[in-house]
């Protein structure tokens, strides 16, 4: 269990991270989303203990980083980019790890071997890939066997294969019961694999939800239909029980309706149809209409979706 | 966090990386070899020097006049060791793994420091046998008086300027800048200050022109220094102090 109680960072004037506060729990994979420059790795980099806060607090298992006995034993953590030495082996840069935590000799091999590794083992990492750097990274992750797991933005620099795996892996290590707490600013990859989700924007917290409400609230689907007969199908389907909403150009909207049902009703009736499909509304765009105020750095292209009003959200919002 | 386990962490990642090797070595061969040279250039001088140059003749000093190179690559072993975790990023893998950020920088510290130490003696006893040897029938004999002090303190004084190095490097972070200061620092601008008249006094106070004092063994006629040999290691060793308390505030005070 990760908890965060009012945690925030000030770079100078700057706020990377503020007031934050929220509880990662044992498992299930909490994803933790937001833009680039939202704070994801500063807070992540606080809960370690390697940035000092400016204010608020943050606890593994009830207990401040710095406290703990053998930490690699409690949280394993893959940070972003690359942390180690590029002349160093694979089995070498685990093994000062491991030492240092009073970790046996031969986990390192048993982790070497659940990444894929062993091969490279004696190979120095600095002619890694980046899949194999990130194979590493979890590697080190691994290696203390520990309740807590940590990944920032893990799937970055990987092939659809190692993608997948790394799903694979986080879902287990979830179901084992442990806390697994993985950053990411792809909404999609999120919501492939968490069951809770943490949105940051700015530093501030927007949404702290379990991911099946998050697309209940946010990925509506709907059945949209032209037709020429607008009217007279509107009658048909009013009859039949069935709400349909004018979305403007002749297009109607039919909420949670079945393409099939409204196709048939249609033919019945002999209304011509021009189209009929099934809609859903990602949620790549409800994250971003989440963030929209809130992201760092904008493209200005014009196709930007508009900020939407700040209230948006604020009915699960927390706090 | 038990400190042996940190220790042996740090010996893994001193022996696993190729710098240390190829700085260690360069140390022993540079300075065993100019120290021969410098020797071998000496002993066909003697000849030709006056009463008090034959007076203040002293062997054992310059079969150590290969240090003065020597402790460059000692420098850049110093500088490397710490600053390597910085840049290549292993600082927050280390830090994560060793969040006692003391334990972590002193436990490094002691192990660079002891296989500093190794290399500086077997360096220092190499580079006064093999000078002695050059210096035909002008050398010095280790159980002189003075010399064996002086091939000891050596080793130290080798071993001190690694630790001055380390502290120095876990202040500034970066590999370039601190061999950017402290290279022409050790190499040039310190014994110029050492050596020039109206800065001599102060000069004779920094840290290698005060620890290469346990290195004389003849002392020159008219030397006013106003410490002895252990006296000058001691103000190095305040020197490699006052080094290692600024890095561990900075290191303790720091994001990483």
């Amino acid at each position: 269990m990760i908890e965060l109680e009012g945690l925030t960072k000030r770079y100078g004037e700057k706020v990377a991270v503020n007031n934050l506060s929220f509880t990662v729990r044992p498992g299930i994979v909490t994803g933790f989303l937001g833009p680039n420059g939202a704070g994801k790795s500063t807070t992540m980099r606080m809960i370690l203990g390697l940035d000092h806060p400016t204010a608020g607090d943050v606890r593994i298992d009830g207990k401040h980083y710095q406290q703990l006995k053998d930490p690699l034993t409690y949280i394993g953590a893959l940070l972003e980019a690359k942390a180690w030495h590029g002349g160093r082996t694979a089995y070498n840069h685990l093994l000062c790890l491991a030492q240092s935590n009073g970790i046996p000799r031969s986990r390192v091999r048993e982790v070497l071997e659940t990444v894929g590794l062993t091969a490279v083992a004696k190979k120095k990492t600095k002619g890694f890939s980046m899949g194999m750097g990130q194979r590493l990274g979890i590697a080190a992750a691994l290696l203390g066997d520990p309740r807590i797991l940590m990944f920032d933005e893990p799937v970055n620099g990987l092939d659809p294969e190692g993608i997948h795996w790394i799903r694979t892996l986080m879902k287990s290590l979830a179901a084992q019961g442990r806390t697994v707490f993985v950053s990411s600013h792809l909404m999609s990859e999120m919501a492939l694999t968490a069951e809770h989700l943490v949105v940051i924007g700015q530093g501030r917290l927007l949404a702290d939800t379990s991911m099946a409400d998050f697309i209940a609230r946010n990925s509506r689907s709907y059945v949209r239909v032209r037709s020429p007969q607008r009217e007279r199908l509107l009658d048909v389907l009013h009859q039949a029980g069935i709400v349909a909403v004018e979305s403007g150009e002749g297009v109607l909207e039919v909420d949670g309706g079945k393409a099939e049902h409204v196709g048939e009703l249609a033919a019945q009736h002999g209304i011509t149809l021009h189209e009929l499909s099934p809609q859903q509304a990602s949620l790549e765009e409800a994250f971003m209409r989440l963030t929209a105020g809130s992201v760092e750095y904008h493209a200005h292209s014009g196709t930007s979706p508009e900020p939407s009003g700040q209230q948006w959200g604020d009915g699960w919002k927390r706090g | 966090m038990a400190t042996t386990q940190v220790v042996r962490s740090e010996w893994t990642k001193i022996r696993s990386v190729a710098s240390t090797v190829w700085t260690l070595s360069l140390v022993v061969v540079v300075t065993v070899a100019l120290g021969m040279l410098i020797s071998a250039l000496s002993k066909n001088e003697f000849d030709s020097m006056g009463a008090q140059q034959r007076a203040e003749f002293d062997p054992t000093f310059i079969s150590f006049a290969g240090m003065s190179l020597g402790q460059l690559a000692m420098i850049v072993f110093g500088v490397l060791v710490v600053s390597n975790e910085y840049s290549t990023g292993m600082i927050r893998t280390s830090l994560a793994a060793v969040p006692q950020r003391g334990s972590f920088l002193f436990s490094k510290i002691a192990v660079a420091s002891g296989l500093a130490l190794l290399v500086g003696l077997v360096t220092s006893f190499a580079a006064f046998f093999l000078g002695q040897a050059m210096l035909g029938e002008h050398r010095a004999e280790i159980g002189d008086p003075g010399v064996l002090r002086a091939v000891v303190g050596g080793g130290l004084y080798m071993a001190l300027i690694a630790m001055f190095s380390m502290g120095v490097a876990a202040m500034l972070r970066s590999p370039m800048l601190s061999l950017g200061i402290l290279m022409p620092f050790f190499f040039l601008i310190s014994s110029i200050l050492g050596n020039v008249d109206a800065t001599k006094k102060v000069g004779r106070f920094l840290p290698d022109q005060a620890g290469s004092k346990i290195m004389q063994v003849v002392t020159p006629i008219d030397d006013d220094t106003p410490y002895g040999p252990w006296g000058g290691l001691g103000i190095m060793g305040l020197w490699v102090l006052a080094a290692l308390i600024g890095g561990y505030v900075l290191l303790k005070k720091r994001d990483a």
